[in-house]
């Protein structure tokens, strides 16, 4: 069976995989990070959102072996080594931007990237339009919307 | 400093947060036990056929293949059960055929499942479960209730003579038809409401183990009332005695009803633990979610409304066939009749009513309740029939629902179709709504749209529930097969910290901030030493779970009635150690306090003493701080409101675009605003979602066409808008809380006020009604052939 390395939340591990195993699987199942979901089987859903070397990615789209030598960040990692939330995080938990939680990972760091791509600030509109590829079926996004415009300072802040 | 007010009526930020957007919930699916196997379902492609054989010979010796079990192999246990009997016109109970765990001799529905393989590894199962050699014979197949009831059409099931499940009513017939006989006017509309699927964001799962030395099971599932679950699975599918089955919902990733159900995977897992000794585990692809979980809604009515000259409602006649899928799932004879046809008086005055009901099976994923279940439908279909009452004679409607609502001081009223509503206000929902719309304003927005090219509509609806379900009598009366009380059990720590454990269930509803809120509230014990458990039959005494937005208004006051058990002891142990009487002690702010005096014991120091009794009233009570109440409801609870919806049409696209929705619900005291404002954002846009982007579409020979998410169009967050969210608050007369409800009324008051919007901006192409959705190609179509009429 293929080898894999990459570096997940800082931390190196080197796994087996069967080569039709999806990241997903692997960050689920093979290093126990249960915090990135699967919601669909169809790349619709975005549950499964993680950040690969920095980019926000399916993690259902992608074949463990093609995340060989990447460094991946999920949900697990965002956070501050202390404890701190990422302001994205913050905001969620303020603006109740999450009732049962189940796409809130996938949520969160799609956000994240989507923020951190745009310095030049989003508007609600811009927000909505980023969020297409994240379904929530319990908020209306209403309140997602607003957790990801009051982010956006604090995360330029920094 | 002051602590932060976090007890009733605080938007306290929610507990159950740190867990979620960390990373470290703990969903079904997080769980594995230690040598677990992995099941995977076979299931029907067809939506009706005869099973001729099955060979799973190639299946068994496939690699890492535990066991392959069908039908056969679960001839001992028993047939999903119905929770609820409905019974005929005529006096006659439901058909109720026999819902097999796997098909037995038959399949009914594409996603019927047909074999199970339990192998060491998941793709093993699924390889595996590909080696089935299936030999089906097709039937005709039906997949509308129209189809299923012409003659001639396919027998489902043996005990179901022409598909019908019931034939059922309610209301006067005879004072109906004589007030329709000397009505100044008639106005008659056909309409459907759209089946829905109900699309949870987590998939089900359902891991079932077998303690070898005990006998034990336990089942960890993705419900909504593991209480209810292990009822009937116990009882009625396995056999098994509650005491050697416990059930596990732990988070729980949504539910909006399709959670409720026990479903046949549930039991296979279980049983195939005990067969093999191991642990089974089962998790549903979103494809397997299309077709397994039940749908929601698949109504098709008429409605008539008698009129006399003024406008007043003098009598409302409805007929409906109810599509119940292939088999009756636990709650879904319950949906179309008595949380639907009870409520066609709405929050009008209608002196007589009149319904008929008729179930029917197809050949498609049995039917239950989703969010609002049955409450949706009567709305949809009493908001279109005033609107269209409004296009066919003239009547603005606004003035007509102010002319028809149930008076102020009506209450308690009783309409003519079994309810008796305790409170509400209708003429204040509504005024507050359309202020908050600028519904007189709309004239000029309109103006402004149609200067740029647009469509403009506005649209009203107003709505009344049922829910705080139930009053256990009342629906044993009405067929129900349980009580629906709920339990609360209250435990004060020796050192004063608080675990509630609920019988009330939280997917995504936030119980574990809102039900401590009460306990800070009535007891006085800080936020955030109070402990919310819920989702497992081993710590919670018994409970019937979340649904029906029942969990404040049945939940919540067994808590209190717990509590009121834990300050009643309090006072007592105070008494003793205060040398006072009983009589004398009052409890206020967490402190008993001797009346008049500032002689006090807080409640850390009466549970200290209470489980440390060497100062106590031995002889005369019992140490310990822990409580348990049940309480039954004395009625159902009434929300109501109003909600207004501005739409926008691009008439080259027939895109509907929504600029402003405002909801105003009555949903009775609020404990936390933040969490009442959510839910119901929530649930306006899943009601959106159905009047504009949602249908399970099956073709004519019953294949499921919409069975993912590229095909089945979820609400996505360009699709929508901010909603405005305002409450009123009269209170519920009969809980003491006051509360009433609001899991529903977001998608119950919605729908009909989207499509009210949607055709009052087509008013110019002649349309009377439009059923949901209403899609850009339904609204271009119209829109097109107008303009091509015109030219």
């Amino acid at each position: 069976m293929p080898q894999v390395t990459l570096t997940v939340n800082g931390k190196t591990s080197t796994v087996e995989v069967e080569g039709r195993t999806l990241l997903v699987e692997l960050l689920r199942e093979k290093l126990g990070l249960t915090g990135t979901h699967v919601g669909c089987d169809t790349s619709q859903c975005g549950a499964c959102v993680v950040h690969v070397d920095g980019n926000s990615v399916k993690s259902c789209t992608m074949l463990a072996v093609q995340a060989d030598g990447s460094s991946v960040t999920t949900i697990e990692g965002l956070a501050k080594a202390d404890g701190t939330l990422h302001p994205m995080q913050e905001m969620f938990r303020e603006h109740h931007a999450l009732q049962c939680g189940f796409c809130t990972p996938g949520m969160v760091m799609a956000a994240v990237d989507l923020v951190a791509k745009n310095p030049q600030g989003l508007s609600e509109e811009q927000i909505r339009h980023g969020l297409e590829g994240n379904l929530c079926r319990c908020t209306g996004y209403h309140n997602i919307v607003k957790a990801i415009d009051a982010a956006q300072p604090l995360m330029h802040a920094k | 400093m002051n602590a932060p007010f976090e007890g009733i009526g605080a938007s306290v930020r929610r507990k159950e947060d740190l867990r979620f957007i960390s990373g470290r919930g703990n969903y079904t699916d997080d769980i594995n036990r230690p040598n677990q196997t992995y099941a995977v379902f076979r299931r029907s492609d067809r939506p009706h056929a005869n099973i001729i054989s099955i060979d799973t010979s190639a299946a068994k010796s496939a690699p890492g293949v535990v066991a392959v079990y069908t039908a056969e192999d679960l001839a001992a246990i028993g047939g999903l059960p119905c929770g609820w009997q409905i019974h005929s016109k005529d006096g006659s109970p439901m058909a109720e055929p026999k819902h097999p765990v796997l098909a037995e001799g038959k399949v009914r529905h594409v996603g019927d499942p047909i074999a199970v393989v339990i192998a060491e590894t998941k793709q093993q199962a699924r390889d595996a479960a590909e080696l089935i050699e299936i030999d089906l014979q097709d039937l005709p197949a039906t997949a509308t209730v129209t189809d299923a009831l012409k003659s001639g059409a396919a027998q489902i099931h043996d005990n179901a003579p022409g598909n019908v499940c019931y034939d059922w009513h309610i209301g006067d017939k005879e004072a109906t038809e004589a007030a329709f006989a000397k009505a100044a006017k008639i106005v008659k509309l056909d309409l459907e409401n759209n089946r829905l699927v109900p699309n949870a964001m987590e998939p089900r799962v359902a891991i079932g183990d077998y303690d070898r030395h005990t006998s034990d099971y336990t089942l960890f599932t993705t419900s909504q009332n593991p209480h209810v679950i292990r009822l009937l699975m116990g009882a009625f599918v396995l056999g098994l005695p509650e005491h050697k089955l416990r059930v596990v919902a732990p988070d729980v990733g949504g539910g909006f009803g399709s959670k409720i159900y026990h479903y046949a995977e549930e039991a296979t897992v279980t049983w195939a633990a005990g067969k093999l000794g191991r642990p089974v585990k089962w998790t549903a692809d979103r494809t397997e979610s299309f077709m397994s979980d039940a749908h929601g809604r698949d109504h098709v009515s008429t409605a008539e409304m008698a009129l006399d000259a003024q406008g007043n409602f003098l009598a409302l006649r409805v007929n409906t066939l109810a599509n119940m899928g292939a088999y009756l799932s636990t709650f879904a004879p319950a949906v179309p009749t008595y949380l639907y046809a009870t409520l066609l008086a709405g929050t009008y005055r209608t002196p007589v009513i009149y319904a008929e009901v008729k179930a029917v099976f197809t050949n498609t994923v049995p039917v239950d309740a989703y969010r609002g279940a049955g409450r949706p439908e009567a709305t949809f279909l009493l908001e279109r029939l005033v609107d269209t009452i409004c296009h066919d004679t003239g009547f603005d409607p606004v003035a007509i629902r102010l002319k028809n609502f149930i008076p102020k001081d009506a209450f308690p009223y009783q309409t003519p179709v079994a309810l008796q509503y305790d409170s509400g206000d209708y003429f204040t929902t509504m005024e507050v709504a359309m202020k908050n719309a600028d519904y007189a304003g709309f004239p000029a927005r309109k103006a402004a749209a149609a200067a740029k090219g647009k469509l403009r509509g506005i649209g009203i609806s107003t709505y009344l529930e049922a829910c705080g379900i139930a009053p256990s009598a009342v629906v044993g009366s009405l067929g129900a097969r349980a009580g629906l009380y709920e339990v609360a059990n209250i435990r004060v720590h020796p050192t004063g910290s608080v675990s509630v454990f609920t019988g009330t269930h939280s997917h995504g509803q936030g119980h574990e901030t809102t039900l401590a809120q009460l306990v800070t509230s009535q007891l006085g014990v800080p936020f955030s030493q109070v402990e919310i458990v819920h989702g497992d039959t081993n710590r919670i005494p018994f409970g019937m779970g979340t649904y029906g937005s029942r969990s404040l208004a049945v939940g919540g006051t067994a808590m209190v009635k717990a509590m009121d058990k834990i300050i009643a002891k309090g006072k007592k142990i105070a008494a003793h150690l205060l040398e006072a009487s009983v009589d004398d002690i009052e409890f206020a702010d967490g402190s008993f306090k001797v009346a008049g005096t500032d002689r006090a014991k807080t409640l850390s120091e009466i549970a200290l003493t209470a489980y440390v009794p060497h100062n106590y009233p031995i002889t005369e009570i019992e140490p310990g701080l822990d409580e348990t109440a049940f309480y039954d409801p004395a009625n159902f609870t009434f929300p109501g409101g109003c909600h207004v919806c501005e739409v926008e049409i691009d008439p080259e696209t027939g895109v509907t675009s929504i600029v402003n929705f405002t909801a105003v619900d009555d949903v009775g005291r609020v404990i936390n605003p933040m969490i009442v404002e959510g839910q119901v954002q929530g649930g306006v846009a899943q009601g959106i979602g159905q009047a504009l982007l949602e249908h399970a579409v099956y073709d004519s020979n019953a294949q499921l066409l919409s069975g993912s998410f590229m095909d089945y169009t979820m609400p996505r967050a360009d699709n929508l808008t901010n909603i405005s969210v305002a409450t009123e608050n009269t209170l519920c007369t009969h809980n003491p809380l006051g509360v009433k409800g609001c899991g529903e009324v977001g998608a119950i008051g919605s729908p009909p006020a989207v499509m009210n919007a949607v055709i009052s901006a087509l008013k110019d192409y002649g349309v009377r009604h439009m059923n949901m959705p209403a899609s850009p190609e339904k609204i271009w179509g119209i829109i097109n052939a107008g303009r091509k009429a015109a030219e």
